[in-house]
């Protein structure tokens, strides 16, 4: 059984998997960047307490499922979500939805994932893919960061969907659920809510690691990483930044590039050419990104060791901040 | 960045997929490019794979000189922590963390060995030799 399921590539797996299921069930104007602003991606913070492979955690977009989640309260779109204790259940809802023609979003762990290069199977459990149907005892499985679709057996599903440690999926499930059509002014309010809330996330959010705040703290820090965790380690904490950076799913340069791009589209719903030249300062923080994540490179490569070059690096993440800063503040004064 | 500088780096994703990036065409409007992979974040995963590998080793090196259980080796090795091999045994962090030591491994029942050796996919006899 195969439902009538188009598989679209997109840069982040969420935003791939809302966007396919909105088109599932009629909406087919919702691309990636609306999905991603809509639903207030944009973020960033640096969680040095908190580590992720013997490093520190950095996080560009805001927290798993809050897209999914905020796109489709937004336009209007009821949604259905559930988690299981007993994975047995969760199979046998999952067979049910599938049965009555339902492609459900899930969310997986990506360390047993057995269509992933063994390169990239750490123990991440917030990847999301859409499962649309069954043939021959296994799974069919649109993954949006791949060009094709691909499968799993019914145990290599069940064991993703039930990955253990931080951020246990627990064989969630979810899928929006018909609306009928969407008028242009419920999408027209959807960006200026989304917007709206990313300039609070960014610009207010209390504490000095999270938002702009956070990315020119992260830049001071940076900067004492030399001498603090000595060359080697701070090469390591740097080549985190750079994978949760670029690592596949971001678009590139940490989201900042598809933020750009909601904006240009952001412009065709609503006429205030504000938009499109800030637009071009998202695009100047990812590139500042890009030359960032180069620098830090010739660290943890070990072709830059001074104290000038850490100095440099943490510079980068200095000025994004202040690009950054001034981009959400022009956002913020949007006269709609 | 513009869509003729995305990256086309040999990468890690070869033979996987490549990956949808955000790039702006001729016009300065956002269009998307495929990538295959960018040489500076592939030498972040390699980095990380290395650091994995010493990880390995040094784990390796203790067990040998008896200062941690065979525990420790598989641990490092599955890529998990204390909190990940808790969570898929069933057992508490604290016993795990004491199971590190030499002296208490060696006395755990072969019940409680086993849901070790099904976790990390080895059998109890490779567990208890490090094989």
């Amino acid at each position: 059984m195969k439902l009538p399921f188009e598989h679209i590539q997109a840069a982040h797996c969420e935003n791939g998997v809302t966007t396919n299921l909105l088109r599932h069930i009629g909406i087919e104007q919702i691309s990636e960047p609306l999905a991603f602003g809509i639903g207030s991606g944009l973020f960033f913070i640096y969680l040095p307490f908190l580590k992720i492979n013997h490093g520190p955690a950095f996080a560009f977009r805001t927290m798993p499922g809050m897209i999914f989640r905020r796109t489709c309260r937004a336009l209007g779109i009821p949604v259905v979500r559930r988690k299981f204790r007993s994975p047995a259940r969760a199979e046998a809802y999952l067979n049910e939805c599938l049965q009555r023609g339902q492609p459900v979003g899930c969310q997986v762990g990506v360390y047993y994932l057995s269509y992933f290069p063994k390169a990239f199977r750490f123990h991440f459990n917030a990847h999301n893919l859409v499962v649309y149907g069954r043939d021959n005892g296994s799974y069919l499985i649109s993954d949006p960061v791949m060009e094709q679709p691909t499968s799993l057996s019914a145990y290599e599903l069940q064991r993703v969907r039930f990955a253990k440690g931080p951020l246990a999926p627990r064989g969630q499930v979810y899928y929006p659920r018909p609306a009928g059509p969407l008028p242009p002014e419920r999408i027209r309010q959807a960006i200026r809510k989304g917007i709206a809330r990313n300039v609070r996330d960014m610009l207010y959010i209390p504490g000095p690691i999270a938002g702009v705040a956070g990315i020119a703290y992260t830049g001071k820090k940076i900067k004492k990483w030399r001498d603090k965790l000595g060359l080697k380690r701070a090469g390591l904490y740097l080549a985190q930044l750079v994978r949760m950076q670029e690592e596949i799913g971001t678009g590139g340069g940490g989201f900042r590039f598809i933020y750009a791009a909601f904006l240009q589209q952001a412009h065709q719903y609503h006429p205030q050419d504000e938009l499109l030249h800030i637009s071009e300062q998202f695009t100047r923080a990812g590139d500042l990104w890009r030359s960032a994540a180069v620098q830090a490179a010739g660290i943890y490569k070990g072709r830059l060791s001074s104290q000038a070059d850490f100095n440099q690096m943490g510079d980068y993440l200095l000025e994004i901040a202040q690009v950054e800063k001034q981009a959400f503040r022009a956002l913020a004064k949007v006269k709609w | 960045m513009k869509k003729d500088h995305i990256p086309q780096d040999p990468s890690p994703l070869d033979h996987f997929t490549r990956e949808l990036t955000y790039a702006l065409d001729e016009q300065g409007r956002y269009t998307t490019g495929l990538s295959r992979g960018w040489e500076v974040k592939a030498s972040a995963l390699g980095v990380a794979w290395e650091d994995i590998q010493a990880r390995i080793a040094n784990a390796k090196a203790q067990v040998l000189a008896g200062e941690a259980s065979p525990l420790l080796f598989f641990m490092e090795l599955r890529l998990m922590d204390v909190g990940i091999v808790a969570a898929y045994t069933g057992f508490w962090k604290w016993q795990v963390k004491r199971h590190l030591k030499p002296r208490v491994f060696r006395r755990l029942p072969d019940k409680k060995l086993a849901r070790y050796a099904e976790l990390f996919e080895v059998s109890i006899e490779e567990l208890k030799q490090m094989a």
